[in-house]
């Protein structure tokens, strides 16, 4: 996604990204990002939560008008929870990423689309 | 600050699962940059994503087959486009979160906006913050190869949002 950013900010349109994955987004070096420090899948705000999304939004919106160079970053300052019990189960032994059942049906999809696709190329690679 | 290290976290998971070969996230040292030509109150927006969602048809779907979707692993016709158009006049209700490649414990995406800010940024048009909304949205697919993001999927946005005199970006990856 950072790349897609990158290649539009090339070509003259500027970006912003929102991330809740502050390593992934920093290493691919986006024009403009601002993280929240949500799970994934919340990057524009906690769910249900009009005001808290539209604030982020703004966040976005302040940083393309102020921005004066590449690689901005601004971290809100919301918490998902009190706790931090969510940051340390990701990917832990007690709540792995993905089920087994889950990981399988995944490659066997994957598997299905990648031999469709096959078939509609005629066999070539 | 604390945040979770999702490059270690995985890395460290699939070299568990006996995956020899870690991915290798894009590494860039440095970002190309346009300042923006004038304020967003006169500037057309485009949003882009790559959150898992699929669209209900107009028909709606049935309770069970919503139930089964939105449990996550699904796959439905369009989903597989690399770059699906979104109208950013679609109402929030028809799309549904689908994907369960991510923890989801914590919410159950059931409120767009989180991941696809379609309501928000119609406010904020409405109430003159910005511009103009680009007739069509994006969310592009998952994807994982680099290579293809390159060579697909970002060249076919530049060329929707040129066609639609995009001027700034909102970028929503999940």
């Amino acid at each position: 996604m950072s790349l897609v950013a990158r290649h539009l900010e090339e070509n003259g349109i500027p970006t912003v990204a929102f991330s809740n994955a502050r390593d992934i987004s920093t290493s691919a070096c986006n024009p403009r990002l601002v993280f929240t420090n949500y799970p994934l899948g919340n990057p524009a705000g906690r769910p249900h939560d009009r005001e808290n999304q539209r604030e982020i939004l703004t966040v976005g919106f302040r940083l393309l008008e102020e921005a004066t160079g590449p690689g901005e970053i601004v971290d809100t300052p919301f918490q998902w929870s009190e706790d931090r019990e969510w940051m340390r189960l990701i990917f832990s032994d007690e709540q792995p990423f993905l089920s087994e059942e889950a990981e399988a049906e995944r490659q066997m999809l994957l598997d299905k689309n990648r031999l469709a696709k096959k078939g509609a190329n005629g066999g070539a690679p | 600050m604390e945040y979770v290290r999702y490059i270690d976290k995985t890395r460290d998971y699939y070299a568990k699962l006996g995956h020899e070969k870690a991915y290798a996230w894009a590494h860039n040292e440095s970002a190309p940059f346009t300042p923006l030509a004038k304020p967003l109150s006169e500037s057309r927006v485009t949003l882009i994503s790559t959150a898992g969602f699929t669209l209900v048809p107009e028909e709606g779907l049935s309770g069970e087959e919503m139930a089964r979707l939105r449990s996550g692993g699904s796959n439905m016709g369009s989903y597989d486009l690399e770059v699906w158009p979104i109208p950013s006049d679609l109402p929030e209700e028809r799309i549904l979160y689908i994907v369960g490649n991510h923890d989801r414990s914590q919410s159950d995406m059931a409120d767009p906006n989180t991941f696809f800010p379609i309501t928000r940024l119609r406010e904020f048009q409405a109430e003159g913050v910005l511009g103009s909304l680009s007739r069509d949205f994006f969310r592009l697919k998952e994807n994982y190869s680099q290579r293809k993001t390159l060579e697909v999927d970002a060249p076919e946005v530049l060329r929707r949002c040129r066609e639609d005199n995009v001027d700034v970006a909102l970028l929503t990856p999940v």
